[in-house]
Order: structure tokens, then sequence, then C-alpha cells
């Protein structure tokens, strides 16, 4: 057995799971809740999107289970003697792709490249020549390269394009199969239906965005072994893979930061919403206190500062990997302390209207006390609120990471993150030849976990907040959701 | 009028001295002037000597709250809190920890801030408020579907990327303004376009989509169906009654940002070699100047209360209904 290791940002996540469950199966047994859930579940543009985030959050969860690999007992050791484990932290994500990890060549090449990308003095025939050096990994198998190169990837890419394209087809024939049966129509009818629109779920748009997808995974899949599809970075590692690593550290600080925001804005907003007077007067100062603070400088300021405790406790921390942690942990944790004011002033506002309800003066009037009248008639009525803020704030979130690591009081230098990949493809970018592929995979990332991101935001915002759904694009002839009056 | 103005400066006072108090306590309590001179002298070991040397320069040498070694009042005046936090309600921001006058800093990279921060908001939201006027024209629309989506797009894509590809093709690429860099005078037009224009791009999508719902709610009140009815053209409703009436939130919202324009634009500056605030503000954090750093929040919160306390006159200059008692 290996020897598990618990990160905090692991645990952090593993708990966020655990919430996340248990607010499913909450929202499954509430009427109101399921229903306004079944408004985000018709809108296509929102569930493709949550295909995308499904696939991110199994990566950062999959980067979120670490270990200390156990190493082969010494020759002469005794049988009895003490397990020795490695003194590297892999995560199963790591495992999996080994491959690509280990696949490190010396400094930058292109994308799919078999030779490197800056000279190098080599000899050749016994005479020094500057030249283009062979990767140690990309294009390996390849004897002639100058002719077999072009042929090779074509091939590859047509042989994994045409497997992931065998799959889709088989999986989702076998899908409508299924599907005809269990409605008793025949195959092509209830196909159409599905692909019309005319089922609970928007199926063409989930389809589409799966079979994207899983092509683009079995393109990867069939070049991945032999080249870097990506290219490498500066010190020769996989950029895909680096790309990879990252989806956990924004996964981290968008969730992490969020969940950390709503104890302290729920406990102020609803006290100083409930009690009004002079616990209003002293929440709305130290909220006023904070958010007149610019945020970057008030982050600096609490960075430095654990910057600082982390320096001085370094016995706390066994391995490198756990200090960065403890880093990345806290900077979520600070995120969401100084971020906490925008929550709680909407939340003071929704608890002051919600408080000259009837229902919450019949309450006081029966005699419930004020935490009961808090907890079970004002909490469950706000939690809209919370939903919505939280999945607003997440991509704004993962955004800000690139700009703090920029400043430099972002993510231990050491952790993979987008923020990080971003600045240093500030130098690479002003190279000549340009370094280009850093910057676009980074790119291409972020901008799919951020877009999809917005796009779940905005139709759980409309499913909470019938007022948003005005504001809803209806360009004429398009087809219009099925509002959830009329159904 | 009078009278309110004068309570909401005090209220903004009693934020400053909550804040004063806060940046004390982060910077003083949790973290002891040692460990600002461990870090400032850096490497592992560094020896007492060093240490009190370090802090005696700088003036960190005295006790937080309270001086017992001093006579009568100097028991409390002669301590750090005296000495370093409340100098800075007299805008009297002191020496930074390299030993650089602090007020003169601010003075000189003041200009090239606002030379910077000042086009690129009031640019900003004349474009956004255009585009938005746009998006509402053609609304239900493929017109309005594609734009949306396309600010959506560009909300999604962080600012980092927009000064970087911007740099690349207009610098790099295209060769048409200088990378970076900043000259006095006219000259300094050359170097400002590109962040200008980049800073405009990279707030588009949010604000557009923003000022979008803003106009849609304004347009589905009575006024405008009046406005309709009357028999005029869509467009002179939108672009006389509608504008007119949103223009109101929008300065007013203005306002409130105005202030903070003097702090400078962190990422811009820095990238862009412009040297203002904001890049001053970035060398202090790296440069871990604690002093630099403190100031800068004080200042940044003072004027965030000065927009606050001008958008609360700005209402009540604007809107006649709002009273202030």
């Amino acid at each position: 057995m290996p020897k598990f290791v618990l990160l905090a940002t692991d645990l952090a996540l593993y708990f966020q799971m655990l919430v996340l469950v248990l607010y499913v199966r909450h929202a499954l047994r509430t009427p109101l809740l399921r229903q306004s859930w079944r408004y985000v579940q018709r809108d296509g543009a929102a569930m493709s999107a949550a295909v995308v985030l499904v696939v991110f959050l199994l990566i950062a969860l999959l980067d979120s289970v670490h270990f200390r690999p156990r190493l082969p007992p010494a020759p002469d050791a005794a049988p009895a003697a003490e397990i020795a484990y490695s003194t590297r932290t892999l995560s199963v994500l790591d495992v999996l792709l080994t491959g690509p990890r280990e696949a490190r060549e010396k400094t930058y090449s292109v994308p799919l490249a078999t030779h490197q990308f800056s000279k190098e003095s080599m000899q050749r025939e016994g005479v020094t020549v500057r030249d283009f050096p062979r990767l140690q990994y990309g294009g390996r198998h390849l004897e002639q390269p100058q002719e077999q190169w072009g042929g090779d990837v074509l091939r590859r890419s047509v042989n994994g394009l045409g497997s992931g394209l065998l799959v889709v087809v088989l999986g989702a024939a076998l899908l409508l199969l299924r599907q005809s049966q269990r409605s008793g129509q025949a195959f092509m009818p209830s196909a159409l239906d599905l692909w019309q629109g005319r089922s609970a779920l928007p199926w063409r748009a989930i389809g589409v965005t799966l079979t994207v997808l899983l092509l683009l995974v079995a393109w990867v899949a069939a070049l991945w072994p032999y080249y870097h599809i990506m290219g490498t970075d500066q010190t020769g590692n996989d950029v895909l893979f680096v790309c990879l690593k990252s989806v956990r550290t924004a996964v981290v600080i968008g969730s992490l930061a969020t969940i950390a925001t709503i104890p302290l804005a729920l406990l102020f907003g609803i006290l100083a919403g409930y009690f009004k007077g002079w616990v209003d007067d002293g929440i709305q100062y130290a909220y006023t206190v904070l958010s007149s603070i610019p945020s970057v400088l008030l982050i600096s300021a609490f960075v430095l500062m654990i910057q600082v405790f982390i320096d001085k406790n370094p016995q706390w921390f066994e391995t490198g990997l756990e200090r960065a942690d403890i880093r990345l942990f806290l900077l979520a944790t600070i995120l969401g302390l100084t971020g906490w004011a925008q929550l709680a002033r909407l939340l003071r506002a929704e608890t002051l209207k919600l408080g000259e309800l009837e229902y919450v003066q019949a309450a006081r009037a029966f005699g419930v006390s004020h935490a009961g009248i808090m907890r079970r008639h004002l909490l469950p009525n706000v939690t809209h609120i919370i939903v919505i803020v939280a999945v607003l704030d997440f991509s704004g979130l993962v955004l800000y990471e690139a700009v703090l690591s920029y400043v430099g009081v972002g993510v231990d230098p050491n952790t993979q993150s987008f923020g990080t990949m971003i600045n240093s493809a500030r130098n690479e970018m002003s190279r000549d030849p340009v370094i280009w592929w850093t910057l676009s995979t980074a790119f291409a990332f972020m901008v799919a976990l951020v877009l999809s991101m917005t796009l779940f935001a905005s139709a759980v915002r409309e499913a909470f907040d019938p007022r948003a759904r005005a504001y809803r694009v209806r360009p004429a002839g398009a087809s219009t959701l099925p509002s959830q009056e009329a159904a | 009028m009078l009278n309110y103005i004068i309570r909401r400066v005090l209220y903004g006072l009693l934020i400053l001295i909550g804040v004063n108090l806060l940046t004390f306590i982060l910077f003083f309590a949790v973290n002891t002037p040692d460990d600002m001179a461990r870090i400032n002298i850096g490497g592992k070991r560094v020896s007492a000597d060093a240490i009190a040397k370090w802090k005696t320069q700088r003036g960190y040498d005295k006790p937080l709250l309270f001086n017992e070694q001093a006579q009568g009042v100097e028991k409390l005046s002669k301590t750090l809190f005296v000495e370093r936090s409340l100098p800075l309600f007299a805008l009297q921001f002191g020496a930074s920890d390299t030993g650089r006058d602090i007020g003169y800093e601010l003075r000189q990279r003041a200009l090239p801030s606002l030379a910077l921060a000042l086009p690129t908001f009031l640019l900003g939201v004349f474009v956004v408020v255009v585009v938005s006027l746009i998006m509402v024209f053609f609304r239900n629309t493929y017109v309005e579907f594609w734009s949306v989506a396309f600010a959506v797009f560009l909300l999604s894509v962080s600012g980092l990327f927009y000064i970087i590809a911007g740099q690349f093709l207009f610098s790099t690429v295209l060769k048409l303004v200088p990378a970076s860099g900043f000259a006095g005078g006219l000259d300094m037009v050359v170097f400002l376009l590109l962040p200008v224009a980049i800073g405009i791009v990279s707030r588009m999508g949010g604000e557009a989509l923003f000022y979008r719902t803003m106009f849609l709610e304004e347009i589905g009140k009575d006024y405008v169906r009046t406005a309709r009815s009357k028999g005029l053209s869509e467009s002179v409703v939108l672009f006389r009654h509608v504008l007119g009436n949103a223009l109101l939130p929008i300065l007013t919202s203005t306002v409130a940002v105005l202030p903070l324009l003097f702090m400078g634009a962190l990422i811009m500056e820095s990238f862009f070699g412009i040297p203002g605030l904001g890049s001053f503000t970035i060398d202090a954090i790296n440069g871990q100047d604690f002093a630099v750093v403190r100031a800068m929040v004080f200042l940044g919160s003072a004027l965030y209360i000065l927009g606050l306390v001008l958008t609360d006159i700005s209402y009540t200059l604007a809107d006649p209904r709002v009273r202030l008692a």
C-alpha cells in the first residue's frame, strides 16, 4: 500500500463534494428547488457547460487523491525492514499520465515537434556543428523524422479521431436503442424526439458537447504517447500536462474561496438584517471598512503575512508540496475572508425584506426564539442568493488568480496554475521566434473553464431569480425555452 | 444638506480609523517588525544585530502601543502606532523601507497614473454605452444574440491575455506603438494608445452586458410606452428618452469610481512600464516594502470613501426626489 497524503486543499475539496451531494439530495426532496433546477436543466447552453464542468471537476478530483508510492525494498534489506516511501507525492492523475509526466525534454519544443526549439552544439561524424537536436521523447519512434513526420501525425490523428467517432456512434446507438425500447417507440421517431428537444433534457446540446469532448480525448490519447501535443515549456515539461495540473488549482481557488465567504456572509448578513439597530450599524461598519481597502492590496497584505508565517514555521510542513498546498489553501481562505462583504450586503437586504413579512411576524408572535426564526424561517429563504452568488463568483475568482499570481501574491511559484503559466508567457511572447504555445494552451483551458461556468451561472441565475429572465436574448425565429410558468 | 455631508464625512473618518487599525494590526501585531527585518535583509540566519540595526534605521525600534521607558506623554507618543500610523491622517506618509520619501513619489507618479486611467475610464464608459445601446436597439434579433454571446466570451478571457496578445500584435508584429515606456508632454500619447485601448476592451464584455440589462429595464417603463404610442420612431425613443433617463444612474455610478482612478491601474502600468502609482504598488508588494503598502492601503480607502460621499452628493443633485436628512 502506498502512503496516502491528505493535503489541506484535498480535504477542502472532499468536504465541498460532500456539501454538493447533500445539497443535491436536499434539492431533490424540495419541490420548489427541484423546479428551479429543472429550469437550468432545460437550458441547452447550461447543460453543455455542465458537461464541460463535470470533466474539469473530475480532473481536479483525480488530482486530489495524493499518496507517496512505496519504494522497492533495498536488495540487501532485511525482510522485516521498515517500508520506505518515496519523498515525491503523486496524485492519481499523475499516475494516469505517467507517460507525459516523465517525458521531460531539455527545454522548449514546438507542438508535435521532433526536434528541439533551440540549437545546440553537437558532435556529428567528428565535427562540431550547431543544429536542432532530436527530442528525447517527442517523435522518438521515427527514424527519418523529416520524411515520416507528416504522414505519421496524420495517420495517428485519423486513427484517433476515427476510433473516437466509432465510440461516439456506438454509444449513441446503444443509448438511443434503449431509449426507444423504454418509450415503446420505433427507433427513428424516438431519436428524432430527442434531437428536436422533445425531452426533459436538451439531449442535442449535451450530445454535441460529449461528441466534441470524446473526439478531442481520442485524438489526444492517440498522439500523446508519441508527441508533445502542445509542445514543452522552458524546463521541458509537457505543456498539456501542466495545463491539466493547473485545472485543480483553478477549481480549488474558485470553489474554496466561494465556500469560505459563505459562513461569514450568512452570519453577518442575517444578523444585520434581522436585528437592525446597532447590530446592523456595527456589521455595516465592518464591511465598509473591508471593502474600502483596494482588494489587491488587502489580499497582498494578508498573503505577505502568511508568507512570513510559513517561513517561520518550516517544521510543520514535511514536503515542499505541503508547503505550497497550505499557501494555496490560505490564499483561497483569504479570498473568502476578504470577499464576504458583497454577499453579506445582499443577504442583509433580503433579510430586511423577509423580516417584514407576515409569516416571520407570526413566528415572532408565537414566541419562536430569535435563533429559531433565523434558522428555520430566514435561512432557507435566502439560500437562493447564496447559490446565485456562488456560481457567479467562481469564474471571477479563477480569472483573479492569474492577476494575483502576476502581482506575486498568488499561488506558490511551484504550484502549477494558469496564473504562473501566463506569467512565464509574458517573456516568451517577446522572444523571436515567438513561443506561442504555452500561452495559447493556457488560454484555451481557461476560456473553456470560465466560459462554461459563466454560461452555467447565468442559467442558474435565471432559474432562481425570475426577474433575470427578462434579459434573456430571444432572437426572432430561434426556439425559445419553454418557460416555467407555462410548464 | 450641509448637515448630511458633514455626517457622511465624519462617518468616512470613522471608517478610515477602522482601516488604519486593521492595517496596523496586520502589519505590526501579527507580524512583528523583527519579521519584517528578517524578510527585508533576507536569508535564513540573520543576526540579531542586523535586525536591530535595520529597525533603528527605519524607526521600527519602538514598542507597539505603550512605551514604558519614556516619560509622561511620550509613553504614548513614542510608539509605533503614533509614529507610523497616525501621521497618515495628515497625509504624512514618511519614508519607505528603502528610504525614499513616499509623499514625493506619490506626487511624481499621480500624473502618469491619471493620464492612463482617466482616458481609459471616460472613453470606456462612452464605448460601452454605445455598444450596449446598439445591442438594445437590435434586441430580439440575431445581432443581439451574437453580440451578447461575444460579450460573454470577452468576459471569460483573463485581462492578462488581452495585454499580452495586444502587446504582441501591435508592438512586436505590427510595430505600430512602442511595447512599453513613458514620456512626458504630448509624447505620452504614443505610449498610452495601446494600454487605453486594451483597458477598454478588457472591461467591455462585462460592462456592456451590465448596461444592456439597465437599458432593458428602462425600456419596460411606462414613459417609453407613452413615447412609442405618440408615434415616435424606435431610435428616437431609444436615443432620446431611454438614454436620457439611463444616463443619470450611469453618471452617478461613475462618480464613485473617479477618485479611485488616482490609484492607477496595477497590471496595466506594470506591463507597459508606466511610472504611475499602480506600478509603484506592485513594486512595493514584490519588494515587500511594508511602509509603501500601508500608505497605499490608506490612500486607497480614503479615495474610496471620498467616492462614496461624492456619490451621495451627486444623487441629491441629480435627482430631486432623493432627499437627505
